[in-house]
């Protein structure tokens, strides 16, 4: 696989891991665009459009912040961030 | 230290435990994450009184903007993430190309954001508006002035970038900066769906 470290470029992001990552965070966005702006089951679309975007989060801080790498307490910390949010949005949502 | 021991290649697959940057910057990056997750609960409670008026005022967004600042973010941290790895490699050249397209990415962001505001108070909304409108202006507020910090900070890694000989400490300013940047980018990734298709 072309890695970065050994010979980053531009025209080799797509050819990466971190590229690919990107492609499907924008597919995200893109899913959520459409998704999101459907008006059928609001209350489903709510549930998912928040759900990718946490979702989106764990990528980039997996992946671009390189938590995945990173100590387990950190890791940790990360991981429970991104559940107690999520699951504090939609349990909001759900309860109004 | 271990964020000076091993330096593998971000998403390179190879998972070897380090940490980026400094201990500090990551209690500054969790700790702001902490305020923005208030903030987003103080919204979602304060939009539960209010759903019907919440809605409706989010109707008047147009969501071309967040969609293409999403893309945007996205785009400037692949070029942040990649600028790292360029450096971390000893190619100061195409880390210096990367970080200025994660500049023009974030000036592209802050474009959209001043077209988007202008867009609004030109049709007479503004923080004063509603409450919808006055979480709508107030957390894309702070967040763009995190955007802004986070430009100056590209500056400065730019400016790291193009020294002779990237030291250590030069490296841990620049995955520090980096750090930084992609918490801006995670914070819109919250913001975009929540005030744009919550509904």
């Amino acid at each position: 696989m072309s890695s970065l470290s050994t010979g980053p470029s531009i025209k080799a992001l797509g050819k990466t891991r971190i590229g690919r990552i990107w492609l499907i965070l924008v597919v995200a966005t893109l899913f959520t665009w459409h998704f999101g702006s459907d008006t059928g089951d609001r209350s489903l679309a709510t549930a998912v459009v928040i759900a990718v975007a946490f979702i989106k989060i764990r990528l980039v801080g997996n992946y671009f912040m390189e938590i995945r790498e990173a100590p387990a307490a950190l890791r940790c910390i990360f991981e429970g961030y991104c559940l107690f949010v999520c699951a504090m949005i939609l349990g909001l949502y759900f309860l109004s | 230290m271990l964020a000076r021991m091993n330096r593998p290649s971000p998403g390179s697959g190879r998972i070897e435990l380090h940490l980026p940057g400094e201990v500090g910057i990551w209690v500054f990056v969790l700790g702001d994450m902490a305020i923005f997750a208030l903030f987003f609960a103080a919204y979602m409670v304060d939009r539960s009184v209010a759903v019907e008026l919440y809605n409706a005022s989010q109707q008047a967004l147009n969501r071309t903007f967040g969609v293409i600042n999403t893309l945007l973010l996205l785009t400037s941290s692949l070029f942040v993430v990649s600028g790292v790895s360029a450096l971390r490699a000893g190619r100061a050249r195409v880390a210096q190309r990367l970080l200025l397209g994660a500049m023009l990415c974030g000036l592209g962001f802050a474009v959209a954001k001043v077209v988007e505001y202008g867009e609004k108070l030109g049709q007479d909304i503004t923080p004063y508006t509603n409450g919808f409108y006055m979480y709508y202006f107030m957390l894309t507020g702070i967040h763009f002035l995190h955007l802004t910090i986070g430009m100056g900070v590209l500056v400065l890694m730019f400016r790291a970038a193009r020294q002779r000989q990237v030291t250590d400490e030069g490296l841990a300013f620049v995955e520090c900066g980096a750090t930084y940047w992609h918490m801006v980018d995670l914070l819109w990734i919250v913001l975009f769906p929540l005030l744009y298709f919550v509904r």
